[in-house]
């Protein structure tokens, strides 16, 4: 079982916050890699806020061929932050030799373009390097998104945090939302895009669990939308439905519950609202998950979700207190971080309802 | 001495042998009267023999008359092995067995007719779905269910489904809501009791499938459908509530149709769905076929036909192109019942089934609500034997080939597949169900074994198949009112409403172990193939 966890803070909290979240549940596992998602950067990118980020490791060869692509495609930098990482001995992590955390301005051509024009260009941006990386062997693109960062290693959180100088809390890596995971994928090959959390188009998603339903997902998403690539794993497939539900379709927040976990049937029936449900069942069946799941999400206005599949086989808790919110698989992470909370204001979601945490801290809980 | 004329027959030349062992028999002659194909008689056995008896052997002539059964050695007459003189007999004295040195198959022609039978294929007994097994189970990783503590929700869908990005729905607030129309799309059981009409089958057989519907819906909570085959629907079923479980058959015959637009102002309920059949896995390409024989009064009265053989062409006549198709019937029939009632197809598996079925889901009308496909072992009533050996197509392959067809485009589950054709063959419908779904399908159509159900004791090893005779021993496939009265309606419908139970309980059995509560469409990694070549051309692991 993975634990996730995420923060959503009033005030910027470094990573150390959430290695701390993640590292009192690491207790009996794996602990194999570190990866997180921050979003409304403070510190070294407070000021790029509007200016996509590109996240990425890679080679040197990498660097050079990213350099020419977004020379090539107008894009211009304007801000690099590069880690300074400590590379002293001992350290259980496997780093690329580069990391890459870069602004660029849009290209000259997309300034009077719309928002969903520039939100194409930087998904088509992000599949154009990732393919170009794909073909030498020479790195990953996680993410390009304006105040977006993410960071992917593989080895101890505790090290990779280390070789980061994540722990050194100097201020340049702030964020008010952190997405967080601790673990390789443990089923299938260990590859960097298969480490949630995943990114797409301002959307966030990882998952502690297995989808049974992968194969169908993945046959159905396919032919959904571009982006809906990879499928190194079966948790990208909450990903892909959370962004055709909210950003293709353009559904309210509650409906992507009804999707992955539609309510039988016999249920359905006896509700005022069955036809709109029947309706999402029938033309989205193939988008239902199966098997024991949680999973914490991200939307482009940062407001974060928790939800479990449709029997709660797998734990998620949902903490607070007044600066903070927190979402862990368990509850030790937070008492990690939180204390001094009030625990019985703590949530342990039910199978039917989706949890909805606003900018404001406000906690909305979607009763399915 | 006489000389041998060969080319008389002889019971050796039949392709079954009566075994009747006279010191058994008490001679009350049941089995005379319960063989419906005349093919015992009573005979008397004369015996005329030399017989030395006493301490010095004196030869007398001693003359014997007994009573005796005989076998007719008669192809209009040949046993069929259908065993209901050893199910009457009382003392075990007669039974049917097979012969294998029969020359039936090159008699049988002897008036230059093509041989006629009902049954599935004798030749096309293969088992595909045999060498595939439910491989992935949850363990560890993910818990498997448990069939009797958690709850599964298998319902599957008939009608047109609408993808998402245009279904008519509104944003108000946190709700959506509809503003407009969109196709009527039934949530069923994944099982469709298939369509055998009142002519191929005994009003009693029918009546028992009705009563087994009827019970599983109101009592057992199972929305399982039935279709009601080529040959109408009577008055009072079309005029009752439980029409809503029925799926009326419109085929190239149009038999009953008359009647069943009659009855459409009286209707309180819309039927579950329309299907219009353009070919039988059984027969493809060969029509519908009614012999005059079991065309008896009612069946006369409910089609509006005289007494004659009824054959249903086999194409819909009028329709020259499949655009045309679906202009003219699935249209019309959409229209007939206000657009309220789906509108599915049947077709026989076929090469071409992917074209036709691709041909549908790019339709622009959204307008057929289910492709059901039937494979080469599906059943019939009637059919010239060489169509029911020869032609078709197998049903597994066909089906996997149709899914992943719309994989490739994107249009999954807009037009629900129903496969059929040898589900439960070997008696497990649950488990070949299971395994077509996982392959793709929403749900299986079941017909043979429904009137295995009801006592029929054909098999596709050339056992009885003489459904097509007005003769059926066991009251199911005949017109005749002395036979029907063979069936007992109450107990053939309890025995199939025993095996839906017993099927939906092993479903959960099936599903509970890959860790689903709904039911795993295309779940193509649930199941692994000991046959590398069926592997290959399903698309699943091959594991030894």
């Amino acid at each position: 079982m993975c634990r996730i966890g995420s923060i959503k803070s009033l005030e910027p909290v470094p990573p150390s916050v959430a290695l701390r979240l993640m590292i009192s549940q690491q207790e009996g596992h794996d602990n194999s890699g570190f990866a997180m998602v921050m979003k409304d950067l403070a510190g070294a990118f407070l000021h790029y806020k509007n200016f996509p980020l590109l996240s990425m490791a890679c080679t040197g060869r990498g660097v050079q061929l990213v350099n020419e692509y977004m020379e090539q495609h107008g894009f211009v930098q304007i801000a690099q932050w590069v880690p300074e990482v400590d590379r002293q001995p001992g350290l259980k992590i496997e780093a690329m030799p580069r990391y890459v955390f870069r602004n660029y301005d849009y290209p000259e051509i997309y300034r009077y373009r719309t928002q969903a024009e520039r939100e194409d260009l930087l998904l088509d941006t992000r599949l154009a390097l990732r393919k170009l990386l794909e073909e030498g062997n020479d790195g990953y693109v996680y993410s390009f998104w304006p105040d977006v960062l993410t960071l992917k290693e593989i080895g101890d959180p505790a090290d990779i945090a280390t070789y980061f100088r994540l722990w050194n809390d100097d201020s340049r890596l702030l964020s008010r939302n952190i997405v967080v995971q601790c673990r390789q994928n443990t089923n299938y090959d260990i590859v960097r895009y298969a480490a949630h959390p995943f990114f797409l188009q301002g959307f966030t998603l990882c998952a502690n669990g297995e989808n049974t339903f992968f194969t169908k997902n993945k046959e159905f998403q396919k032919s959904l939308f571009r982006g809906y690539i990879g499928f190194e794993s079966d948790s990208q497939n909450f990903l892909y439905s959370l962004h055709y539900v909210l950003h293709e379709l353009k559904w309210p927040i509650r409906y992507f519950k009804h999707v992955i976990t539609p309510l039988p049937f016999a249920e359905i029936e006896t509700r005022p609202d069955r036809e709109v449900l029947k309706l999402i069942r029938e033309s989205l069946a193939h988008l239902e998950i199966n098997g024991p799941n949680t999973i914490i999400g991200m939307l482009p206005d940062s407001t974060m979700i928790t939800c479990c599949d449709s029997k709660k086989l797998r734990p998620v808790v949902v903490a607070r207190d007044d600066k903070m919110v927190a979402i862990a698989s368990e509850v030790c992470g937070i008492n990690e971080i939180m204390p001094d909370r009030d625990t019985s204001r703590d949530i342990y979601p039910n199978e039917r309802e989706l949890i909805e945490i606003r900018n404001d801290l406000e906690i909305c809980r979607w009763k399915q | 001495m006489e000389a041998v004329t060969t080319q008389d027959i002889t019971v050796n030349d039949l392709q079954w042998k009566i075994e009747y062992r006279p010191e058994q028999c008490t001679l009350c002659g049941s089995c005379v009267a319960a063989c419906t194909f005349g093919a015992i008689y009573v005979d008397m056995e004369r015996l005329d023999k030399p017989v030395f008896t006493g301490s010095v052997p004196e030869g007398t002539r001693q003359h014997r008359a007994m009573p005796v059964i005989r076998q007719r050695s008669d192809i209009n007459h040949a046993c069929v092995g259908c065993g209901m003189c050893e199910k009457i007999c009382p003392n075990t004295a007669i039974r049917p067995v097979r012969n294998e040195d029969s020359r039936m198959p090159l008699l049988q022609r002897q008036h230059g007719h093509p041989i006629k039978r009902g049954g599935r294929t004798n030749l096309n007994s293969q088992r595909t779905l045999d060498s595939i097994v439910v491989g992935r189970i949850s363990q560890m990783t993910d818990p498997a269910l448990d069939s009797e503590r958690h709850t599964f929700d298998m319902r599957a869908p008939l009608g047109r489904v609408v993808d998402a990005r245009h279904l008519p729905l509104a944003i108000d607030g946190n709700n959506l809501l509809i503003q407009g129309k969109t196709p009527p799309v039934r949530w069923i059981y994944p099982l469709i009791f298939s369509d055998m009409s009142i002519g191929a089958l005994s009003p009693r057989a029918w009546e028992a499938l009705t009563l087994a519907v009827g019970y599983l819906n109101e009592h057992c909570h199972l929305p399982v459908r039935m279709s009601s085959g080529e040959g109408g629907v009577p008055r009072k079923l079309m005029e009752s509530d439980k029409f809503r479980y029925m799926i009326l058959q419109i085929a190239s015959g149009h038999f009953g149709w008359n009647r069943i637009v009659r009855a459409m102002p009286f209707m309180k309920t819309d039927p579950c769905a329309i299907l219009i059949k353009i070919g039988q896995g059984a027969k493809p390409g060969d029509g519908g076929l009614l012999p005059a024989a079991k065309v008896g009064p009612h069946i006369q009265a409910l089609r509006g036909v005289p007494k004659a053989t009824l054959h249903s062409p086999p194409n819909h006549q009028g329709l020259y192109s499949i655009e045309e198709s679906v202009q003219k019937m699935h249209l019309s029939l959409n229209a007939a019942f206000g657009f309220r009632v789906p509108v599915a197809i049947k077709c026989a598996a076929s090469a071409t089934s992917v074209s036709v079925y691709n041909n549908l889901l790019r339709d622009p009308y959204r307008i057929c609500g289910g492709f059901f496909l039937d494979g080469i072992q599906g059943g019939t009533g009637a059919a010239n034997e060489v169509s029911l050996d020869h032609t078709g197509h197998p049903i597994v392959s066909k089906l996997r080939d149709c899914y992943q067809a719309a994989v490739a485009q994107g249009l999954q589950g807009q037009i629900p597949l129903w496969a059929g054709g040898g589900i439960g063959m070997t008696g497990n419908a649950a488990a070949d169900a299971f395994k077509m779904i996982c392959l793709g399908a929403n749900g299986v159509i079941v017909g043979k074994i429904l009137i295995q159900l009801l006592g029929c004791i054909g098999n596709e090893h050339g056992r009885c198949n003489k459904c097509n005779t007005d003769k059926c021993p066991t009251g199911i496939c005949t017109q005749d009112p002395r036979l029907m009265k063979r069936l007992d309606v109450d107990r053939g419908a309890q025995n199939v409403v025993d095996y839906v139970l017993a099927f939906d309980a092993e479903l959960r059995k099936l599903m509970a172990p890959i860790g689903n509560s709904s039911l795993p469409v295309g779940r193509s990694d649930a199941l692994v193939s000991t046959d590398r070549a069926v592997a290959d051309k399903l698309g699943i692991q091959y594991a030894c």
